[in-house]
């Protein structure tokens, strides 16, 4: 009974704090206000508008007044001859880019070693310039280094004595296209946050490490790398976690009724039958079914990360 | 006895080699679209044009530069690039400055709210739906406010202010009277020229360089940006000639399509990633750095 009206008074006394700090902060808050309606209008709206994965979507209705359907969208989904083909095609081509992974840690390593100079600069700006393209000149300069008949790869197999190849129609050349582009326009700007680790790792080790005649290999492999442990996990997990979200904008440009086979993929099947059939409850049920993968995935791999080290993400 | 050993002489020579090498791979694509957007398109489709310009011709620019949606979807670029990016700042900055100041009751909720936009969204579709709902469906409206600001870069921000803006500097002023208003726009804001520079570059290089959302949101062709026209002149044409082409229309036509194309697709490929080329070098260590500040973990 004596603890009700103190926890009343507690509670009053937070109340009137908390409006004593809004009249004397209000133009702090003022300031929170343009994002958190953004966030609210165009990212928690449209969380509510995913029950529409569990409606008979009509326009005429809305969303509140369209009829219950349950899981039906998903089980037609999921029984659907094209899911297997969908998960296989966006698992593959996410594992093909996570074995990547290593890739810009190496080229890191590597300019690491290199002394301060014109030349490591020059490797750089070099290196970082394509990340600054966007998707659709890389598709567009795919399309034309690798066209059948005037493209310069296939000028270049066919004067080796080859037969020329439509790399772009062709489903077994799609995801080896896709993902090496990718490395191309990426690797550079990658090494960017692994040489500012590198650039934290005490030269007192290295000294200490060339007196007991260890080898620059050695040095690089039990100091450089564990020093940089703690980002290369940190990067991993975010890596997972867009595991299945691949680059689709990309996907969606280097697609064609040719390549189907192997470029089609959840995204780009949501935009498929979502905005070009207007299927918007269908679409809206497997865009969520892939949300709720990715987030799944984020959470196990930090989970691990967190029980077998001490870098995660929370 | 050791095994062969290499000497630091002997590692670092091999180590620059392939350093070049990566450094030549990445290049070289970047010098041939070069080369060929001056070179003669006869040159660059038999592949005797492979590295320097043949037949040097500078008609696919003037092509270019005569192509009225080129002009119309560069002018739409520039319009959605600044107006998109002035937005991305007058949301941002007072958001990430507010939430880096200890007075705000709540900060923690009001950050996970924000975060939580990182880890789950509602999809294409619901998303769609909302910017159709709020009629901004072929409005630039539809280009510049979808994803005007990320958690990622408040939470960027917020590190800047944090760590730059010294809390005594904001107490004191706050004892000789001054608002939260003036604090922000007289103390705070000249003191963050490098981190707005820093959000204002990657917010223009990402609306610059995005094209989906104006083939979601957009069906008037004038209101095109220029990466839709850059994805009809060298991606859908092409597919056009490759595909249509060879089943039905003359072979004289089928030629001449190509040639066009190849005409103005360099050039083009050249026009449309000027601005940011020629701005790169300059601003890279602003680019850099943005990265690192993004990187600090709390």
């Amino acid at each position: 009974m004596a603890k009700n009206p103190a926890r009343a008074i507690s509670m009053n006394s937070r109340l009137d704090k908390f409006k004593k700090n809004v009249l004397l902060n209000w133009r702090l808050y003022v300031f929170l206000l343009p994002a958190i309606l953004y966030f609210t209008i165009f990212h928690y709206i449209p969380m509510y508008g995913v029950q529409i994965a569990f409606k008979d979507f009509y326009a005429t209705e809305g969303i509140t007044g369209s009829p219950w359907a349950g899981f039906e969208h998903f089980s037609r989904f999921f029984d659907s001859y094209y899911f297997w083909r969908l998960i296989k095609n966006t698992i593959i081509l996410s594992l093909y880019q996570l074995i990547l992974f290593p890739l810009p840690i190496i080229f890191a390593l590597m300019l690491n070693e290199l002394k301060n100079g014109p030349f490591k600069k020059w490797s750089q700006t070099l290196t970082y310039a394509p990340h600054f393209m966007s998707v659709v000149v890389i598709v567009g300069m795919l399309v034309a280094f690798l066209d059948p008949i005037t493209g310069i790869i296939n000028h270049v197999i066919t004067s080796l004595g080859g037969s020329s190849i439509s790399f772009l129609t062709s489903p077994e050349w799609f995801r080896h296209i896709f993902v090496w582009s990718g490395q191309w326009q990426t690797l550079g700007w990658g090494t960017i946050i692994y040489l500012a680790a590198l650039s934290g790792v005490n030269p007192e080790l290295h000294e200490a490490a060339k007196m007991d005649g260890a080898s620059r290999i050695q040095r690089i492999l039990h100091i450089n790398i564990p020093a940089i442990l703690p980002t290369i996990v940190v990067l991993f997990i975010l890596n997972i976690g867009s595991f299945m979200a691949i680059g689709f904008e990309k996907v969606l440009l280097m697609q064609n009724n040719l390549n189907a086979e192997t470029s089609d993929i959840i995204q780009t099947f949501v935009y498929q039958t979502g905005l070009l059939e207007g299927q918007y409850s269908f679409a809206a049920a497997i865009g969520l079914f892939d949300s709720v993968i990715n987030l799944t995935l984020l959470v196990i791999v930090n989970q691990i990360a967190r029980k077998t080290s001490e870098n995660s993400l929370w | 006895m050791r095994k062969f050993q290499l000497s630091d002489k002997g590692f670092d020579v091999l180590n620059t080699i392939f350093v070049t090498i990566i450094v030549l791979l990445i290049v070289y694509p970047l010098i041939f679209v070069l080369s060929a957007s001056i070179s003669s398109p006869s040159a660059v489709n038999t592949g005797k044009m492979w590295l320097w310009p043949v037949d040097i011709s500078f008609s696919g620019f003037k092509t270019v530069f005569q192509n009225d949606a080129i002009w119309s979807g560069y002018r739409n670029t520039i319009v959605y690039t600044v107006v998109g990016t002035i937005l991305h700042l007058v949301i941002l900055l007072p958001c990430a400055y507010a939430l880096s100041r200890k007075e705000i009751v709540g900060k923690q909720f009001i950050m996970w709210f924000i975060l939580f936009t990182m880890l789950f969204n509602g999809g294409l579709i619901p998303t769609y739906l909302v910017i159709q709902s709020l009629g901004m469906i072929d409005t630039i409206w539809a280009i510049v406010v979808p994803n005007v600001v990320g958690a990622w870069s408040i939470l960027v921000a917020r590190a800047f202010f944090q760590q730059s803006i010294p809390d005594q500097l904001v107490e004191a002023s706050k004892i000789d009277g001054a608002t939260d208003f003036q604090i922000f726009f007289k103390i705070v804001l000249p003191l963050s020229l490098p981190i707005i520079a820093v959000m204002a570059l990657f917010h223009a290089v990402g609306l610059w360089n995005q094209y989906f959302n104006a083939l979601i949101y957009l069906s008037d062709e004038t209101k095109y940006p220029l990466q839709l026209i850059l994805r009809e002149i060298l991606i859908l044409n092409e597919g056009m000639t490759g595909g249509a082409g060879t089943e039905g229309g003359s072979v004289n036509s089928f030629a001449e399509q190509i040639e066009t194309a190849s005409l103005i697709k360099y050039a083009v490929i050249i026009v449309s990633s000027l601005p940011l080329l020629i701005v790169y070098p300059f601003v890279q260590r602003f680019f850099v750095k943005g990265v690192l500040i993004g990187s600090v973990k709390e």
